[in-house]
């Protein structure tokens, strides 16, 4: 299996839609068994380009403490232990609060408390939902609740979720440069930076390679909106070396399609062609790898 | 008066608006919240007044001439950040959250966290008063914490400086950095476009919104490249008591201002757009 992630530090550059799109045109070819994760937890829109039914929807939790305060004696070593703040503690007044909110489920305060007054509950992150595509399970989206912190855990589950039998995985990467790309990114084997030719994009583009250098993963780039601003990005992409996989001009009836949940390569053959043509460099040179 | 500027989906053109928010005529305190990608520094120009290291946690690293192979560590890390290669114990720095726990339960004292001190936020000012920003190494964990820095200095140089209104322009998505962009703002500005995504985006950004009790006020951004799903936004809005304080056109120009390092409304303040955006940005000033 080859997985190839979607990614841009920048958001709305068109992640999405080069995802969606290079999952319907790589699934209409017969040869490929090709799974799509939507892994922008925190706005998860992949699955509204397709017709689709919910498969299977498994509920992500994490472990937090709960303090037995007929048990503990206050003294303080679970809030020592606890890196994240989450245990508030007020040993005059007998009192302890765990702020759940804060909980990273590290297990630390367990190992802190001597007298077994720290027990633990499951509270719900999110879902990992799989849908059906044309009959075939093959689109998993990870979509943490309103209020949860941080969309890591959720993530990674649903990348776990892929099919072992799958040829192709795509990865819809959420935006930025920060942690929930970068674990995105990391069980890539491939990455695919989307920008647009503006000021924004490119500086977003640098911050996106200088991280994925640092973990040392193969990448190239595509330029959405071409003709739009200005050529700074082709020039430090030909300055840095950087592939140029594809450049997509704008195009109005692009944005409309897109707009509306419509997959432009199904309207249009010769871009279903390109992004075909785009994976299958991809695929000559990083597709062996064990990732 | 604090005003963040979020949309839940990237790239709808939040800082495209909180720039012109920050050139209208009063002089403001601008603080880009967007310290995982933030670009206003690339309009403003800011000088850099004061510099500051955020600490973004810290990582777990083994010191081989003490460790004995126990793996201990490797049984309590409940982060999948430690493994045994080669006979070896490793610990993932990409998986590694930092909690300190393995370096506290090793026998032989062999784990060192190291703290990540490549992050930043700097302060100063620029051609409308004074600009905070954050800038959080690649890679790290965007906790909000750094936002909340951020916010913070925004407020002493508020006071400092007499400067009463705070723009602050936030990263996409609604987790922790949202979060800490919007907590206790006196308006909640969201920029969408009428795309699907960016229908389902804002409904997501609004329930985050609404969950900490803050007035939010809807800007449709490019809505005439679909106008059917703009006046969709705009009936959901309605029906469920969703302020849309203005429409934008799609105008190359936006692009442009940017290209030129300028505000829309700077770049030419005569344009219908410029005229407009002013129009809007007032009205949820003084709503």
């Amino acid at each position: 299996m080859i997985k190839i992630a979607i990614a841009s530090g920048k958001g709305g550059t068109g992640k999405t839609f080069i995802s969606t799109n290079l999952f319907h045109t790589l699934s209409k070819n017969n040869n490929y068994r090709v799974t799509i994760v939507d892994c922008d937890a925190e706005a998860p829109n992949a699955v509204a380009f397709f017709e689709s039914e919910i498969v299977r929807e498994t509920e992500v939790t994490q472990q937090v403490p709960v303090i037995n305060t007929d048990i503990c004696t206050f003294c303080g070593k679970c809030h020592e232990y606890c890196n994240y703040n989450a245990i508030f503690i007020l040993p005059p007044m007998k009192i302890i609060e765990v702020i759940e909110d804060l909980c990273h489920d590290c297990g630390a305060c367990r190992v802190a408390c001597k007298f077994g007054a720290i027990t633990e509950k499951s509270v719900s992150l999110g879902q990992v939902t799989t849908f059906a595509v044309n009959g075939k399970p093959s689109l998993i989206e990870a979509r943490i609740n309103i209020g949860v912190m941080s969309p890591v855990t959720v993530i990674k589950s649903a990348i776990r979720q892929i099919d072992n039998q799958s040829d192709i995985a795509i990865l819809d990467s959420p935006p930025g440069t920060s942690c929930p790309f970068v674990q995105t990114s990391a069980s890539a084997d491939y990455v695919i930076l989307v920008t647009e030719p503006t000021p924004f994009g490119l500086s977003d583009l640098k911050q996106s390679v200088e991280t994925l250098r640092i973990i040392n993963k193969p990448f190239g780039v595509i330029i959405n909106r071409a003709g739009l601003g200005n050529d700074s990005v082709k020039e430090y992409l030909n300055s840095e070396n950087i592939t140029l996989l594809l450049e997509i001009p704008f195009n109005k009836k692009i944005a409309v399609l897109y707009s509306n949940g419509k997959l432009v390569s199904e309207a249009n053959e010769k871009f279903s062609e390109q992004l075909l043509s785009v994976f299958e460099t991809i695929f000559k040179d990083h597709g062996n790898s064990s990732n | 008066m604090e005003i963040a500027v979020i949309s839940g989906k990237g790239g709808t053109g939040k800082s495209s608006v909180s720039a012109a928010f920050a050139t209208l005529n009063k002089k403001v305190i601008l603080a880009d919240c967007d310290v995982d990608a933030g670009n206003l520094y690339l309009l403003f120009d800011p000088s850099v007044e004061e510099e500051e290291v955020y600490i973004a946690g810290h990582k777990a690293v083994i010191d081989y001439s003490k460790c004995t192979n126990c793996q201990i560590c490797k049984d309590y890390c409940r982060f999948d950040a430690i493994s045994l290669n080669n006979n070896k114990i490793v610990i993932s720095e990409i998986s590694c959250d930092g909690c300190f726990l393995c370096s506290r339960i090793c026998l032989e004292n062999a784990i060192k966290m190291i703290p990540n001190d490549k992050s930043r936020m700097y302060s100063g000012s620029f051609r409308n008063g004074k600009m905070v920003y954050g800038r959080l190494a690649p890679g790290e964990e965007n906790s909000g914490k750094l936002v909340n820095m951020v916010r913070n200095k925004a407020k002493i140089l508020s006071e400092k400086f007499n400067l009463k209104t705070i723009i602050i322009d936030g990263p996409p998505g609604i987790g922790c950095p949202v979060i800490s962009s919007i907590t206790g703002v006196d308006k909640v500005v969201i920029v969408t476009e009428p795309t699907i995504s960016g229908l389902h985006d804002m409904q997501r950004a609004l329930d985050i919104v609404h969950k900490f009790s803050l007035k939010a006020y809807v800007i449709i951004n490019k809505y005439d490249l679909n106008s059917s799903m703009s006046s969709e936004i705009q009936k959901w809005c309605k029906t469920h008591g969703v302020i849309v304080a203005g429409k934008l056109v799609f105008d190359r120009n936006m692009i442009e201002a940017m290209v030129h390092g300028k505000s829309i409304t700077e770049y030419n303040p005569e344009l219908k757009i410029s005229i407009k955006m002013i129009k809007i940005l007032n009205k949820i000033l003084n709503h």
